[in-house]
């Protein structure tokens, strides 16, 4: 690979130029002690609000399933910042832009088959009137 | 014991299976001889086989792709001929179950083991070398990634020895993939051998996007990459990011086969659509994973061989870029007439002509750098030329295919089979063979012979043209694809000019294998002494041909774009003092990538025959190379300086 | 890939033109392995994609069988999700204890990752017994395959994570707390957290709207 002499040093995992995503810049065992109990207690509040949306009478129906997908990336959220590290820094700049193409990635592939077969499935016979139609 | 293996798998009631069969057979144990009695095999191994180097690599899966273009276009040959002779209503010499499984793996050899191959081959030598470094990040894993590759090659090809290939076409569409229409073992020889190269190319995708962002020689920010490094770059995150869909569908496609499920059947509620719709999510990112290395050989070669620099660097970054994520909105092109209503034909349609657009900034680019430079016409030239007037044809006949009306009439005619060969072969295949000859001699120390090169160019330029220009014609008569036979007088004229462009081209794939054997003859006076046989401008040309195996004795600081050119022109090439060397640590050798490969060919050939003893063994196997990988003691091994100066010093010293 | 970065160090002046830092040079082990998992991560999270694409299109697809709402059991989605999310929180306290080296505790909250891991699947694989007991099988209909399909795929996900997990655990009582085991490590807890993350989007998608449906 690269002789470590001129690799950058392995200082804390921040090398002042970039991090390593999941690592933290400070090795204090308390505090991160702490950043992983606020994010569980976050986490777990999230998750309790969502079995209860999913549950309740007190939601408008059809907005159940955006109240549990907003607390679902609420969540995520929690966790991408808390138990994965990940930060705004300027060392943190190529991990959230490769998490920003993930993303997006994800979001064309489930939306825009969503969009595609819903209009498909709108214009197209059911399949198996499809096949007696074969007959 | 042996699941659905019998002895029947054997094609010993078709002639031109069985022959091609023994035939191969004999040659692969004749090469095989012939390296033992030689008695190479020690070679092989510690220098090629476990190699992790990026060239070794390289090098490999460029052969691999050579090799694969051959079977690919004999493939390619007997469709015209069958074509050709077929006109009558009937005929020919493929009967129609042959004819299928021949279309099927033209495509699939064609897209996964030759294009591909050869763009990942061409990436693992230059990029590197290119950003200055000594190798990619994760050597190891570039070579299961190669192996990988090999593996599904392998399998591939068996399936013409023992059992058949899918006869579905290249992309298997259910329902006919199902295992209701398909029950023999043709479409699982398809599923196992692209699951398991998948995975290669996934991690190769990986190792280079780490690489590229990463790992670069002091100085090289990211607006000073050399722009096939850009491409390289904008591929590897495409790879990224479409083979998961890719392996995503064909796991359900087999959970289907083997285990009952209903993702793509035509009962229980599947849904056959849902496959095509997440096929072309990857299919339409693959073929820019492909065109996009190319579009870096060709700004490479088109301003090395201009000797000006690239004109319009940032916008060539900025359109590369905006084909990457472009290339992820498009997809639904691939089957306009499926039935989806004119809104979102509509909204994809306008997609696909928007996407043109930055490929239309790259043709502009090279153009302005041709013009006003001292052009050499050199074979690799010749190439990008040749791509620049045949892939504008193949992107207009796009532009019009995106247009949903005139798709309707025009999907799954040959007019679609001359648009995308019009794309891939002088998109890919011309800029594979641009790279083959620019980069050969950094790869080998000497050139490739001139004249070969040159005559092979015409031959597959010309031959071309004669073979694709007809099918257009032929489309807009209402011609329709993988036919085995056709009754239409008219078309014949067109099918036979179709055919003997076939031997054109055959005799252009003729000549470049006499280059390559005559330069093999010549080389010593072919021989390249500087290591920059073409006055290049990106820090590779600074290197011996071929490089040392660790490439940079001391890493470059770079200070500009083109760090070659400028460091020529303030005549710092060579180092008058002796630098300060410090001790290199090189990557160990690795038998990891061939084991795993081999524990995945077991596997991939026990679960296409259902021998479910064998799959376990294969697992088993595979976990150990894994354990005993994940335990060695040293990755790497330190090269100390005073050696490495020495080796600087033999190097430098050395007579021409 | 910071081009122009305002240099951390300067004193803040907001109309000083930022200071172009150049490329130092290759990253650190460290950093390079983590970003190259980071990457196959995302990877693993587009796979999934697909097949979350595939449930949401085949959901309605019961073909006369049982609907979601009909077969989950919301309690044990709730114990799954809680022993996940404890395991996510005790791999959180090894990854502390690797960066410190202390032997215990790595192997009592690894431990207990693992415990908390082998709950979540013991819960998941007794679900989908009951179900292909009660003829809900993935065979059953399309929305049963593309359900059994992308929980099952996390399940094994999960399995795969727990086998690695015993791996390290012997990695570090065989060859300590050399670099190479800790990048190894770092890269495990990625793992581990991102299969929680997709677990999120799991019970979220497939149970809590299905169940609310």
């Amino acid at each position: 690979m690269t002789d470590e002499a001129h690799t950058r040093p392995d200082r804390a995992h921040s090398d002042g130029y970039d991090s390593a995503p999941g690592d933290e810049n400070k090795i204090d065992v308390i505090a991160g002690t702490r950043g992983y109990l606020l994010g569980m207690t976050l986490a777990v509040l999230l998750t309790a609000a969502s079995f209860w949306a999913a549950g309740t009478d007190l939601i408008w129906a059809p907005g159940v399933p955006i109240a549990i997908g907003v607390l679902a990336v609420a969540q995520m959220g929690v966790h991408l910042v808390f138990f994965l590290h990940i930060s705004t820094g300027p060392d943190n700049t190529n991990n959230i832009l490769a998490l920003a193409f993930g993303i997006l990635i994800v979001i064309l592939v489930v939306g825009g088959s969503l969009w595609i077969m819903a209009n498909l499935n709108h214009n197209m016979l059911p399949m198996d009137q499809l096949m007696q139609m074969q007959r | 014991m042996l699941g659905k293996l019998n002895w029947t798998a054997i094609p010993f009631d078709e002639p031109i299976p069985l022959v091609v069969s023994i035939v191969l057979i004999l040659i692969i144990l004749s090469v095989l001889g012939w390296i033992t009695v030689k008695g190479y095999w020690p070679y092989l191994w510690r220098e090629w086989i476990t190699s992790v180097d990026h060239k070794r690599i390289g090098v490999m899966y460029c052969g691999l792709a050579m090799l694969m273009l051959i079977r690919g276009f004999s493939d390619a040959i007997m469709m015209r001929s069958q074509q050709s002779f077929a006109t009558d209503g009937g005929g020919g010499y493929l009967p129609p179950e042959h004819y299928d499984q021949i279309f099927s793996a033209h495509g699939t050899i064609m897209i996964f083991f030759v294009a591909m191959t050869f763009m990942i081959g061409l990436m693992n030598f230059v990029v590197p070398l290119q950003l200055g470094i000594r190798d990619v990040a994760f050597p190891t894993l570039n070579s299961v990634s190669l192996w990988l590759t090999a593996s599904g090659v392998l399998l591939t090809n068996m399936s013409l020895v023992i059992g058949e290939f899918a006869r579905t076409g290249w992309l298997a569409y259910p329902p006919l993939s199902e295992l209701k229409f398909s029950p023999g073992v043709g479409v699982d020889y398809y599923l196992w051998s692209l699951q398991i190269s998948g995975v290669g190319t996934l991690l190769t995708g990986v190792n280079f996007v780490t690489t590229i962002l990463k790992m670069r020689a002091p100085g090289m920010n990211m607006m000073r990459m050399p722009v096939f490094c850009w491409t390289a770059l904008a591929s590897s995150l495409l790879i990224v990011a479409a083979f998961p869909v890719l392996t995503a569908t064909f796991a359900m496609l087999l959970l289907d086969r083997y285990l009952g499920f209903h993702f793509f059947t035509n009962e229980a509620g599947g849904n056959p659509m849902m496959y095509i719709n997440l096929i072309w999510v990857w299919g339409h990112p693959e073929v820019y994973i492909l065109v996009l290395p190319a579009f870096g050989v060709y700004s490479e070669v088109i301003a090395t061989f201009s000797g000006k620099s690239l004109f319009g660097y940032r916008s060539m970054v900025a359109a590369t870029m905006a084909i990457c994520i472009l290339s992820f909105l498009v997809w639904l092109h691939h089957f306009f007439t499926m039935g989806a209503g004119a809104d979102v034909n509509a909204v994809f349609g306008v997609a696909t002509m928007i996407i043109a657009v930055p490929t239309g900034v790259k043709v502009f680019n090279w153009l302005f750098t041709l013009y006003g430079g001292r052009v050499r016409f050199d074979v690799p030239v010749l190439w990008a030329i040749a791509f620049m007037v045949t892939f504008v044809i193949g992107g207009m006949t796009g532009v019009l295919l995106a247009v949903p009306p005139a798709d309707f009439q025009l999907h799954n005619s040959v007019f679609l089979i001359a648009h995308f060969h019009n794309m891939v072969i002088p998109g890919v295949l011309f800029g594979a063979f641009a790279g083959y000859n620019y980069w050969f001699p950094k790869a080998f120390g000497f050139t490739l012979n001139e004249r070969l090169g040159k005559a092979a160019f015409w031959c597959w330029f010309i031959g071309f043209y004669v073979t694709f220009m007809p099918l257009y014609a032929l489309g807009l008569m209402g011609m329709t694809r993988r036919l085995q036979h056709t009754d239409n007088p008219l078309w014949d004229p067109w099918l036979h000019l179709s055919g003997l462009g076939a031997v054109i081209i055959m005799v252009g794939i003729g000549l470049q294998i006499a280059q390559l054997v005559v330069s093999i003859r010549d080389r010593v006076a072919l021989r390249d002494v500087t290591g920059d046989p073409w006055n290049g401008r990106t820090l590779e040309w600074s290197t011996a041909s071929p490089p040392p195996f660790y490439n940079y004795a001391v890493m470059p600081n770079v200070e500009g774009l083109d760090a070659y050119w400028g460091m020529k022109a303030s005549a710092r090439t060579e180092k008058h003092e002796q630098p300060e060397y410090e001790p290199i640590e090189i990557p160990r050798n690795s038998p990891t990538g061939f084991v795993t490969a081999f524990f995945a060919v077991v596997m991939g050939f026990a679960l296409i025959w259902h021998i479910w003893w064998m799959v376990l063994l294969g697992l088993f196997g595979a976990f150990v190379t894994f354990m005993v990988f994940a335990w060695r003691k040293r990755d790497e091994d330190e090269l100390p300086a005073d050696e490495l100066a020495r080796m600087e010093l033999e190097r430098a010293g050395a007579p021409a | 890939m910071t081009i122009a970065i305002v240099d951390q160090g300067a004193v803040s002046d907001p109309h000083a033109r930022p200071v172009y830092r150049p490329f130092p040079g290759p990253a650190s082990k460290r950093i390079v392995v983590g970003y190259g998992f980071w990457i196959f991560l995302l990877s693993d999270f587009i796979m999934f994609s697909a097949f979350f694409a595939a449930y949401a299109v085949l959901s309605g697809e019961t073909a006369g069988g049982p609907t979601g709402k009909q077969l989950f059991d919301l309690r044990t989605v709730a114990a799954e999700t809680g022993a996940l999310l404890a395991s996510s929180f005790t791999c959180g306290m090894s990854a502390l204890a690797v960066q410190t080296r202390q032997t215990g505790k790595v192997y009592a909250a690894s431990f207990f990752t693992f415990l908390f891991g082998a709950v979540f699947l013991g819960l998941e694989i007794s679900e989908f017994v009951r179900m292909v007991a009660e003829g809900a099988g993935p065979q059953r209909s399309a929305f049963l395959s593309s359900f059994f399909s992308v929980v099952g795929l996390h399940g094994l996900h999960v399995t795969a994570g727990l086998v690695w997990l015993t791996v390290m655990l012997g990695q570090i009582a065989t060859r300590g707390f050399i670099p190479t085991t800790m990048r190894r490590f770092l890269c495990f807890a990625l793992f581990w957290h991102a299969l929680d993350i997709i677990w999120v989007a799991l019970f979220s998608v497939v149970y809590l709207m299905g169940a609310a449906a």
